[in-house]
């Protein structure tokens, strides 16, 4: 299992499974704003901590975990990075004000990671397909947009089986100097490409032999629907938003360095 | 041998390193794979994947073929005998110059059966060799994998094509969920309808014929065509001398 495994749906059944992904899309655009409205550890850390439950409910634990712990590589690189810009560039500011700064900083990239994981983890992309057609977009663009989603773990695994195949005839994959491992991916790279477009034909050709767009209004077997619960996700999700940006506006948010 | 998903090409991944065991070993030629590199070991076996258009990247089929060889260093007067020799072998010498992509389906899989035997590899692993070959090709196939064995290499194919094995009358192992269930001559092993239910496959039909003769004496496990000629024959020429 790899840490992408926390971006790719599990179909499970679960509450958070049965939102409706608008409500849930929603709910991930206001965490957005609201991570990156705030620059504090305290706000930041009180909205990693509410999501955690999400997670239990959603029954995707293991995988959110993995994701998170993969992440935990550039989150190490962000506070790096913030730290020592700050250090060189800020000036007067004491230290302690700066490693909190780059501590929210990283608290903030943990929170978006946590956020879509949890959306992508319990949204088919079949439903988000589904959900983006009946927002209004073409049909033809769902399609590409589902598809391509869809194709990603195939791809994965052809490139595993090319490794494989190389490797068995003496390729090397590791070693040598920069140019010498860019080249050594060739022949790893052509056979990827050439299936992917010898495969996307192909596929044109059987949805042609299955009368695709031959009606200009399709109809779907599943419609989305939002239900009480939805709207009260969604309501929530509002709700937060707005403590959040009151919040923002009048309320000092207390330091938890300095004191 | 197996039906889909029983583990034969996991099983097969591991003679040349590309998987590890996990647990207990794997010896070739006395030496663990887990102290070799899979370049190393692929230069004693050599391994035909099931899906040629997994492997093929060069601009003609003879560059496919030159790529393994100049990865093991051979040395260029080497390289250019045994590309010639590969292509004559396996029918392709008038392809030389054409791009691999351009060739039918059965043709790529040889370009890319061209393209391992090349290097002479002491132990071969074929993964499905006959999809998409003619019976001509599967002939020559067999020819020279019989040939192969004489020169005393070991030839391991993965296949479900039970009449293409029947005539070779090789070593069997049958494989099902992820188990050896059986490991012996052909002739035992192919000709047993239990077995051969549990690994999804379908007698030869030589073997159905006489298994329906058993009732007139006829013996159950014959695989080999002569055999049953033979058999067929003293039967015939028994019943007119009677």
């Amino acid at each position: 299992m790899s840490v992408f495994d926390g971006l790719k749906f599990r179909n499970i059944s679960s509450p958070i499974h049965k939102i409706d992904p608008r409500a849930k899309f929603i709910y991930v655009c206001v965490l957005f704003v609201i991570s990156v409205l705030f620059n504090q550890i305290l706000p930041l850390l009180i909205i990693f901590l509410l999501q955690i439950p999400l997670v239990i409910i959603a029954k995707v634990k293991r995988e959110w975990l993995r994701l998170i712990r993969g992440s935990i590589f550039f989150a190490i690189i962000i506070f790096a990075m913030n730290i020592l810009s700050l250090y060189f560039y800020s000036g007067q500011q004491s230290l302690g004000s700066i490693m909190e700064y780059a501590l929210a900083m990283t608290l903030r990239f943990i929170v978006l990671v946590e956020s879509f994981s949890i959306f992508f983890l319990t949204t088919s992309p079949d439903m988000l397909g589904l959900s983006l057609e009946q927002i209004g977009v073409p049909y033809e663009f769902c399609f590409a947009f589902i598809t391509a989603i869809r194709f990603v773990p195939v791809l994965a695994e052809e490139a595993q089986t090319i490794i494989d195949a190389q490797r068995s005839r003496g390729l090397e994959l590791e070693g040598g100097n920069f140019i010498k491992r860019i080249r050594n991916y060739i022949p790893i790279l052509i056979p990827l490409i050439v299936n992917a477009i010898r495969r996307s034909l192909e596929m044109a050709e059987a949805m042609e032999s299955r009368a695709w767009g031959a009606s200009k209004k399709r109809t779907n077997i599943y419609t989305l629907k939002m239900s009480g619960r939805d709207y009260a996700f969604i309501l929530i999700s509002i709700i937060m938003l707005l403590i959040s940006i009151y919040t923002w506006l009048f309320i000092k948010i207390p330091s938890i360095l300095m004191s | 041998m197996g039906q889909n998903g029983a583990g034969k090409t996991t099983l097969v991944k591991h003679f040349n390193g590309l998987l590890k065991p996990t647990k207990g070993r794997v010896l070739i030629d006395g030496i663990d794979t887990r102290n070799v590199s899979v370049a190393t070991l692929s230069r004693k076996v050599g391994f035909v994947f099931q899906n040629p258009d997994h492997q093929l990247f060069s601009e003609t089929v003879e560059d496919e073929i030159f790529f393994a060889l100049k990865n093991f260093g051979f040395d260029e007067r080497v390289i250019s005998e045994r590309v010639d020799w590969a292509l004559n072998l396996l029918d392709l010498t008038q392809y030389r110059k054409t791009s691999p992509f351009m060739l039918s389906g059965g043709e790529r899989k040889r370009v890319a059966l061209a393209s391992v035997l090349a290097w002479d590899p002491k132990i071969l692993i074929l993964d499905e060799p006959t999809i998409g070959q003619d019976n001509y090709q599967k002939e020559r196939l067999r020819q020279f994998i019989i040939q192969m064995n004489q020169q005393g290499k070991t030839v391991i194919i993965v296949t479900h094509d039970i009449e293409f094995v029947v005539e070779c009358e090789p070593r069997v192992v049958l494989m099902a969920n992820g188990k050896i269930i059986a490991d012996g001559e052909a002739k035992k092993i192919l000709t047993d309808p239990e077995l051969i239910n549990r690994s999804s496959l379908v007698l030869p039909e030589i073997t159905q014929v006489f298994l329906r003769l058993n009732d007139f004496g006829f013996p159950s496990n014959v695989i080999n065509i002569y055999e049953a000629k033979r058999l067929i024959l003293e039967r015939l020429s028994g019943g007119v001398s009677k």
